[in-house]
């Protein structure tokens, strides 16, 4: 059964990227893209981490496309743009991506030999990994936060409009 | 059940689906959904691999992972918005301001 | 005050200096002084030297003074020190004694030059690297000495160098000197693989223990012996001498006659003991200079420019030292040496006077009469003639009879007639230009007549004292059957010069070679006055009949087209060849092609840098593939 789930969930993320890719409207393409986020936070679940596929739902596929969305609105494109046309990057990219995922299958090879399978059996609740964040990376904790406030306050004067002078 | 090998290689697919994206797309904002489909598929990778060490570090990795993508996502549309601002397109042929 | 010789070469070295800084700066009085009171210096110190040198027994020479260690590279050393011993009392009395003399000729001759400050600066440069050469105590030293004279010779040979011939012949004089100098350092390095060392007494130790084989001997013999060709104008190498005459005249006295060209037989004199070992190299040696002496003096015979007689005639002359060298009388040919400097100096001293009243005029057709003009000049020249041509009682007579005798004596009768047809030829061609240049009817140019006048006193007064020593000198070596003990000059160089091995001669015998000497000189005046006093026209009907001969002669057999055309000629055109093939498209091309190159690769790191945010995107995600590939490997 678990199984069947994550076909599901596998497919429908590699679906929505693809979809993502092939859309040529910007705002398709992020819609797409909440779904992949959407089915990966699925998978996350799948993989004993209830709490980062809380947090993905929310934050990715809840703030960040939300965020992607206004961007895209704030940006008007008129026509759509055909995807890449100058062929040595085309050519090029494309040699390189197919060598990368040569490469990646190459690297799964031997792990896929093994049998290591998912299941249920915990991992560690939330409560442990409160402990952790709190505890151990607590350093990393903190500064993550400064720099939070250092991308909102970046953001901020960026996008700000300038006043006529 | 599910082997952790499929999650790997899902992994593994996504992130050379994002280079692909970002490399056949032309304006900006698409390329950086790339960007985030690349993050996406490591993330995944990171608690594959948590899973299978039985390290709840891994988890805390990827918690961080979001947090930095949103903090980075922000920063970078304000960018394409002050980019779209000064040169009235978004297509990265025309943003080569910093050739030669 | 003995001990002060080794300050011989250095005075006349210190006033190049000076007047090579300051030269231009200074007065010419200033510049005159200080160059002949150099010279003057070196004269003293060398009399002095050579007192104190009759004083020193045998065993004590030579001296040596080492200033420094001036090369030292494993076991190859050479110092920079001088030594003093007859031979070289000998040749640094010859140059300084005949130096200042012309030095002294030069402040007349020269006094109204343009490069009147670099003349002397030269002239004293070339007197310090004489010395050096004569006073080194190793091999090495004389050939810095050896190569400085040549430099000097380059140098005054071209004094004039607006002129095209002086330059092409200053040119000429260095390059077939430097052949000459390849033969040279060869022997030298020879000698340093054999010997073990370059310094005269090492050389002279391993000649006389043995330590040299007599093929090793010869090889280095016979290579130093190249360079003495070249430096001392011998066959093959003697053909930058006669144009070597677009110098200055009092130049031509000093380097090439009395002084540098006779460097060779200062060397081979100094090594006599090595010579000694080899008589193979002894022979070639004597051939060179018998068949040099009799082939210059035919072309001595024909030349109507009064300087290039002289030259063709030092040629000659130095033939005959050679060949005293060469069948082992090394005393007498260093006398030859010593009575040549003298007479010759001052014949070309005299001719020099003699251009200087015709403004210039070398042409001895276009004289004639000039006794009358130049009474002084005439007489000096007169001795000068007579003592080379052997007349008696002059120097000349006694040292080419010394050569002469020796060579018979020591079993070469082949090279004692070839002395003595060179001796008849000597005597005619110098009183043939006697004839033609001072007797006889004027043939003169309006040109020439303007200033016709005698020369001033400072040119006058050397020329007078060069021709008390052209009488004088030649009783110090005077034959044993005049009495014993009059051969002063050769017991002199004893300690140096081990006494030839030939017996000696019975007097009767002397006195026939004498006498052979005698009738030659007297042939060779008697021919001349018959061409050129009595019968005239008789030069004239030889020519006409033998017209090839003639211009054979004239020509100098033709010998500077053959060495042009057989190497002068290829090696340019050889070199033009390379140039074009390999110097412009290989050489060039490859440095031209490195800068092509690096642009190349200039403009493709360029292109890299587009600006465009997908290209640097490639380049990372070649990076990232490029480490995944060695992690995974």
């Amino acid at each position: 059964m678990a199984a069947a789930l994550f076909l599901i969930l596998a497919a429908t993320s590699v679906g929505a990227v693809l979809g993502m890719i092939l859309s040529r409207n910007q705002a398709y393409s992020a819609l797409w893209l909440v779904l992949a986020f959407a089915a990966l936070g699925g998978l996350f679940g799948l993989l004993d981490a209830p709490f980062i596929a809380a947090v993905q739902i929310i934050i990715y596929a809840g703030a960040i496309m939300v965020l992607f969305i206004f961007v895209i609105m704030m940006i008007p494109l008129s026509t759509a743009l055909p995807p890449e046309r100058r062929k040595a990057t085309l050519f090029l990219s494309i040699i390189l991506a197919v060598v990368l995922a040569a490469e990646m299958a190459v690297s799964l090879w031997a792990m896929l030999r093994g049998r290591e399978t998912a299941g249920p059996g915990g991992l560690g609740s939330t409560k442990a990994l409160g402990r952790l964040l709190f505890g151990d990376f607590i350093y990393p904790f903190e500064i993550t936060s400064l720099l939070i406030m250092a991308a909102l306050v970046g953001a901020i004067v960026l996008a700000k409009k300038r006043d006529k002078a | 059940m599910i082997p952790l090998s499929w999650f790997l290689a899902l992994s593994a697919a996504l992130f050379v689906l994002g280079v692909a994206a970002f490399f056949v797309k032309r304006d900006l904002i698409t390329m950086f959904l790339a960007v985030e489909v690349m993050l996406n598929a490591a993330n995944l990778a990171f608690l594959t691999f948590a899973k299978k060490q039985g390290l709840l570090a891994g988890q805390v990795i990827v918690f961080f992972i979001i947090t930095v993508a949103a903090a980075e996502a922000a920063v970078g549309l304000a960018i394409i918005l002050l980019v779209f601002r000064q040169r009235k397109s978004i297509k990265t042929d025309e943003v080569d301001l910093m050739k030669g | 005050m003995t001990e002060l010789y080794w300050l011989i070469p250095l005075i006349p070295g210190l006033s190049f200096f000076i007047l090579l800084v300051f030269g231009p700066k200074l007065p010419k009085a200033w510049v005159s002084l200080q160059a002949c009171l150099a010279v003057l210096a070196s004269l003293v110190l060398s009399l002095v030297s050579f007192l104190g040198l009759l004083n020193t027994p045998p065993a004590g020479l030579p001296l040596v003074k080492t200033l420094f260690q001036w090369i030292s590279v494993g076991r190859f050393s050479a110092a920079l020190s001088f030594h003093f011993d007859p031979l070289t009392a000998v040749m640094t009395l010859v140059v300084t004694g005949v130096g200042f003399l012309i030095h002294v000729y030069s402040v007349g001759y020269m006094a109204r030059d343009r490069g009147y400050s670099r003349y002397f600066a030269l002239l004293n440069l070339f007197t310090f690297a004489m010395l050096l050469l004569v006073m080194a105590s190793n091999m090495v030293l004389l050939f810095v000495g050896w190569e400085g004279v040549g430099l000097c010779s380059y140098l005054l040979i071209g004094f004039w160098y607006e002129k095209p011939a002086a330059a092409a012949a200053g040119q000429k004089a260095f390059i077939v000197n430097r052949i000459g100098d390849a033969g040279f350092l060869l022997g030298i390095l020879f000698l340093f693989l054999f010997v073990g060392g370059t310094e005269f007494r090492a050389i002279d130790q391993a000649a006389l223990q043995g330590g040299l084989s007599q093929g090793a001997a010869t090889l280095i013999c016979l290579l130093l012996f190249i360079g003495a060709c070249g430096k001392s104008a011998q066959i093959p190498l003697y053909i930058w001498l006669p144009d070597a005459m677009e110098g200055p005249t009092p130049v031509s006295a000093l380097i090439h006659a009395a002084t540098m060209v006779t460097a060779g037989v200062y060397m081979v004199s100094r090594l006599n003991l090595l010579y000694s070992l080899s008589p193979a190299a002894l022979q070639v040696v004597a051939l060179v200079g018998a068949v040099t002496a009799v082939y210059a003096a035919t072309m001595a015979l024909v030349q109507n420019d009064i300087k290039r007689i002289l030259a063709y005639s030092t040629i000659s002359q130095i033939g005959f030292m050679f060949i005293g060298c060469g069948v082992g009388a090394y005393a007498a040919g260093m006398f030859h040496l010593t009575t040549h400097a003298f007479f010759k100096s001052l014949l070309f001293l005299a001719a020099g006077s003699v251009l200087h009243a015709l403004s210039g005029e070398q042409d001895i057709r276009k004289m004639g009469g000039l006794r009358k003009h130049l009474p002084l000049t005439y007489a000096t020249f007169l001795i000068g003639a007579l003592a080379i041509a052997g007349v008696p009682f002059l120097s000349g007579f006694f040292s080419k009879d010394a050569i002469l005798s020796r060579a018979y004596a020591g079993g070469h009768p082949v090279l004692w007639a070839a002395g003595l047809l060179a001796a008849v030829m000597t005597a005619f061609y110098m009183f043939r230009l006697v004839l033609l240049a001072f007797h006889g009817q004027e043939r003169l140019e309006p040109e020439a007549k303007k200033h016709l006048h005698e020369s001033p006193p400072v040119m006058t007064i050397p020329l007078v004292i060069l021709a008390v020593f052209s009488i004088g000198a030649g009783y110090l070596g005077l034959p044993v059957v005049l009495g014993k003990n009059l051969d002063r000059f050769f017991r002199f160089l004893e300690p140096v010069i081990r006494p030839g091995q030939e017996g000696p001669l019975s007097s009767g015998l002397e006195w026939s070679l004498i006498l052979a000497s005698v009738a030659a000189a007297a042939a060779g005046i008697a021919a001349a006055l018959v061409f050129y006093g009595r019968q005239p026209r008789i030069p004239g009907r030889l020519v006409h009949r033998f017209p090839g001969l003639y211009k054979l002669l004239l020509n100098k057999y033709y010998m500077d087209e053959i060495y042009g055309a057989v190497i002068v000629n290829p090696l340019l055109r050889g070199s033009e060849a390379v140039y074009d093939h390999f110097d412009l498209k290989v050489i060039d091309g490859a440095v031209n092609g490195a800068g092509r190159l690096a642009g190349w690769v200039g403009r493709f790191l360029n292109s890299l840098q587009s600006g465009r945010l997908k290209d640097y995107a490639l380049g990372l995600l070649a990076g990232l593939i490029i480490i995944l590939g060695a992690l995974l490997l």
